[in-house]
Formats: structure tokens, C-alpha cells, sequence
């Protein structure tokens, strides 16, 4: 009995791999590689700066506890969002973002422009407990960031890590990063990032 | 893109399309010709080597036509723009400016006439109250009766004014509240007899002796900003301690806590993101709250 292509590919798991990765590799190719050396995609919007020690920090924290799994940090080119939130969100915004927290579900609202839409006092009160602000908000509370201190063990080498990868910290930002945490609680660095995002570009609508 | 990576799409995009057609096709029929079966045979069940049943070969032929269609109407093929020349960011744009051409003038309208004239238009604060929704509330509630820290919008009662011009001046370029913290000044001590000093201003029970002391270092300290008798400075953002009214709570311990730490509350500006229509319409609700 002659063999079929069919068996011969099934057969030779080596093969099997090789033409695997060939199928699934076409998407990538296509949608993702041209974007990695777009100079459009890495081109910082003005006034772009990386993120500070604190707001850093902060960072961390928000994907530590999970915030992306329901807040978006994506406003799309759609009216019923960009009147909501504000100018729709562009490449140039995110650059230093390693990785970025565009998130894909949205059980609570879009965060890319909430900084400086709060003051500190009602992100403070929210994130002790979100009921006592708005009565009807179902996020879970996290008491345990007014506790939490900043140790700063990490941050230089963070930010050592994210120079590798083309965010521009200078030596004084990394010597200087451990001592500018000095006495901050978790809410601060997270309350500091929250308020930094998204103000480079506002529109009056 | 460059020109490099705009072929490279459009090369990849087409190999795809060749290589999915070529192995829909070449599966069309059994191999060899005259096999029914793959082969394996185990307790008697055969499995069976069928070519796929024409109607979801039809299917998949359908979606290739429709997929390679696609890319002439819409921007795909690498830099080609597409035969319909859409874009997402121009669609966005279209759907803003027919927006605007059915709201935009009917906000005009109530923008024409001063907040005394509109607030009590149902239309108006209709447009008010969804704007209200929108932006105001997750500090000052749904029903705009604030909650510790944020103040209460329907109580008649303000911080920094509540004549129409103040309110849209707070909304369009925010409010910063500026009170010290005194315990360094005044010691334990002195925020007791301070705190019993403000409780009398309110007819409330306190130690006279505490009160009489509270009220030399309310003359020295306090009076600038809240005024001989308590009534507070809208100018300055400094509340009225007379009334009952607590923005950090009224009770005495709540009074001393913002004594000894100080008061900064903080309200944003809107006038960065909101358009002078929508602030008048929302400052008309407002105001509408409390007249």
C-alpha cells in the first residue's frame, strides 16, 4: 500500500512541527514583524517621558493586581469612546510601555486618559474602597496598598532592563530611584501612574 | 510602511491565498483515487478517507473569494489603500462631524443664553444630567449628594461660590483647596480647644474653658480664611463652619483630624476636556440642583 502525503506528514513528527509552525507563522509575518520595524510605531509622542521611579512602581503594581483583566488602556477610533473618554489612543503613547497594558476587556472603564480626570483624594478613596465613592461600582477594594511600602529593591534594575529594551532612563534616574521611593506606600506609585496617563493629548469635546 | 515591507505583505498575503486554495484542492480527492479508508483498522472500525462534502468545500471557496475581494475594496495589500479608500480614523471623523451638526447646534442654543434663563429647561437639564452622569459623578454621586471628601451639589451649600459664573469657573479650570495643617502649631492641646471652639460656632455642646481658648487661636489662625464669625470665604475656598454642613465630617473627632493634617481636596479642570457647551449645560444642572 502506497503511502499518502497525508500519512507521510503524520508519521514525521519532526515534519509535522516544521509545517505546524510554517502555517501559523503566516499571520505574524504578515500583521506583526512589518510593526516591529515600523519608525512610526516607535516614534514617542511629544513630551513623552519615561516613567518615573514612583509611577514605575506604580506599574507594576497594576498589572501585579491584575487591573488589566477589566480596564482597557485602548481608547479606539470610535465615537461612542472617544466621546467618553476622550482622543483615541495613538502608537507614539506608548513606547516605553514593556509590555503595554491595552488589556482586551473592559468590565470596568477605559483607563487610557483617566489621568487628571480624579484628584488624588478620590483615586485614594476608590482604591480603599471603590462603594464608598460610587455606590453602585463593583471593582474589588485593595486596602493592603495603603499598608504596602515601597522598598525600591528592584527599581533600578527595572529600569536598567527597560534602558536594554530602548526606554531612555539616564545613570542619574537609575542611582536616584531607590532614594526617591524613600517612605511611599503602594498607593502612592499606583495613584502617581494612574494620574500620568494619557494627558499628552487632550481634546475639548 | 516602506516599500520593502509593503511587498513583503502583499507577497505573504498572496502565497496564503495560493497555498490555501492548493490544499482545499488537492484534497478533493482520495489518494490513491481508489482507497476507501486510511488504512487504520482496529477491532473491525475503519477509518474513513472522504474528500470534504461539497457544500462546506463551496463554503470555503466562498470565504476566499470574499477574503481576496475584501482586500480590493479595503486597505490590506500592504500600502494599497483600497478601491473604497476607507479608513477607520476617517469613518471616526465623519461619525464627529454628523454628531456635531445634529448636538452641537442644539447646545449652541442654550450656550447663547445665560444659566439663569436655561436651568429650569427640561431639554436643558435633560443634557445637563447626562453630562452630570458622565463626568461629575463618580465624585459627587448620581444623585449629586457627594460623599466624605467630596461635596454635596444639591444642598444650597457652597465651597466656592455657587452663582452660575463660579460654578462653571470651578468646572472649567478646577479647584484647589489650601487649608494647613495646624498640629505642629497649635499642639494636641490646641486642636482640642480649636475643635471645641468650632463645635460652639455650631451651638453644639463643648467645655466652655476649651472654647474660650479655641476661640484666641481661631482669631489668630483661622479668621483669615473663615471669617470673624465662621460664615467662610467663597473666594478663597474656605468653607462655612456655622451651618452644619461637613464636608470631612462633623463629629469631633472628624473636626480635630482635619484641623491637625490640613484640607486639600482637589478638583480637577474639565476645560481640557470638555467643550464650553457642555460645561454650560452641566454648570445650568447644576446650579438648577440647588435653585
Amino acid at each position: 500500500m502506497a503511502e499518502s502525503t497525508h500519512e507521510r506528514i503524520e508519521k514525521n513528527v519532526p515534519l509535522l512541527i516544521v509545517l505546524v509552525i510554517v502555517a501559523i507563522s503566516f499571520g505574524t509575518l504578515v500583521e506583526l514583524v512589518p510593526l516591529i520595524f515600523s519608525k512610526k510605531m516607535a516614534e514617542p509622542v511629544a513630551g513623552l517621558e519615561p516613567y518615573s521611579a514612583l509611577e514605575l512602581e506604580g506599574r507594576d503594581i497594576y498589572i501585579r493586581e491584575g487591573c488589566y483583566n477589566c480596564h482597557s488602556q485602548m481608547v479606539r477610533p470610535l465615537r461612542a469612546e472617544t466621546e467618553r473618554y476622550g482622543h483615541y489612543s495613538v502608537a507614539g503613547e506608548f513606547v516605553y510601555d514593556h509590555p503595554f497594558q491595552w488589556g482586551s476587556k473592559r468590565t470596568g472603564p477605559d483607563l487610557a486618559r483617566v489621568g487628571e480626570r480624579y484628584s488624588d483624594d478620590w483615586h485614594r478613596a476608590h482604591l480603599y474602597n471603590p462603594r464608598d465613592v460610587v455606590p453602585e461600582s463593583n471593582m474589588p477594594a485593595y486596602p493592603w496598598l495603603f499598608d504596602n511600602e515601597l522598598t525600591g529593591k528592584y527599581t533600578a534594575k527595572k529600569m536598567q532592563t527597560l534602558r536594554i529594551l530602548g526606554v531612555p532612563y539616564s545613570d542619574d534616574d537609575i542611582a536616584g530611584a531607590a532614594a526617591s521611593l524613600e517612605g511611599k506606600k503602594e498607593i502612592d506609585a499606583l495613584v502617581a501612574y494612574l494620574q500620568g496617563l494619557g494627558t499628552l493629548i487632550q481634546t475639548r469635546r | 510602511m516602506s516599500s520593502f515591507w509593503s511587498g513583503w505583505v502583499i507577497v505573504l498575503t498572496v502565497v496564503t491565498f495560493v497555498l490555501i486554495t492548493w490544499i482545499l484542492l488537492a484534497n478533493r480527492k482520495r489518494t490513491p483515487v481508489d482507497q476507501k479508508t486510511t488504512g487504520h483498522n482496529y477491532d473491525g472500525i475503519e477509518e474513513w478517507d472522504n474528500p470534504l462534502p461539497g457544500w462546506w468545500f463551496a463554503m470555503f471557496m466562498i470565504t476566499i473569494v470574499w477574503g481576496f475581494l475584501y482586500l480590493i475594496a479595503y486597505p490590506g495589500f500592504g500600502n494599497f489603500p483600497g478601491v473604497l479608500g476607507w479608513t477607520s480614523l476617517e469613518q471616526h471623523e465623519q461619525e464627529v462631524a454628523k454628531a456635531d451638526e445634529t448636538y452641537r447646534a442644539m447646545r449652541d442654543k442654550y450656550l447663547a443664553l445665560p444659566i439663569e434663563e436655561i436651568y429650569q429647561d427640561p431639554k436643558a437639564r435633560k443634557m445637563g444630567m447626562r453630562i452630570y452622569g458622565n463626568n461629575c459623578s463618580q465624585c459627587h454621586g448620581l444623585d449629586a449628594a457627594g460623599a466624605l471628601g467630596f461635596p454635596n451639589l444639591a444642598d444650597g451649600d457652597w465651597i466656592f461660590g455657587g452663582t452660575p459664573d463660579q460654578i462653571k469657573h470651578t468646572i472649567t479650570a478646577g479647584r484647589r483647596a489650601a487649608m494647613p495643617a495646624w498640629e505642629a502649631i497649635l499642639g494636641e492641646d490646641g486642636i482640642a480647644e480649636a475643635t471645641a471652639y468650632v463645635l460652639s460656632l455650631n451651638s453644639r455642646d463643648a467645655d466652655p474653658t476649651q472654647v474660650k481658648a479655641g476661640e484666641k487661636h481661631y482669631q489668630t489662625y483661622c479668621v483669615a480664611c473663615h471669617g470673624a464669625e465662621g460664615k467662610g470665604n467663597p473666594a478663597l475656598g474656605a468653607p462655612n463652619l456655622t451651618n452644619g454642613i461637613w464636608l470631612y465630617g462633623g463629629n469631633a473627632e472628624q473636626i480635630a483630624h482635619s484641623l491637625r493634617i490640613g484640607r486639600n481636596g482637589v478638583m480637577p479642570a474639565f476645560g481640557n476636556t470638555l467643550s464650553e457647551d457642555k460645561i454650560h449645560l452641566v454648570s445650568a444642572y447644576i446650579y438648577g440642583l440647588s435653585n
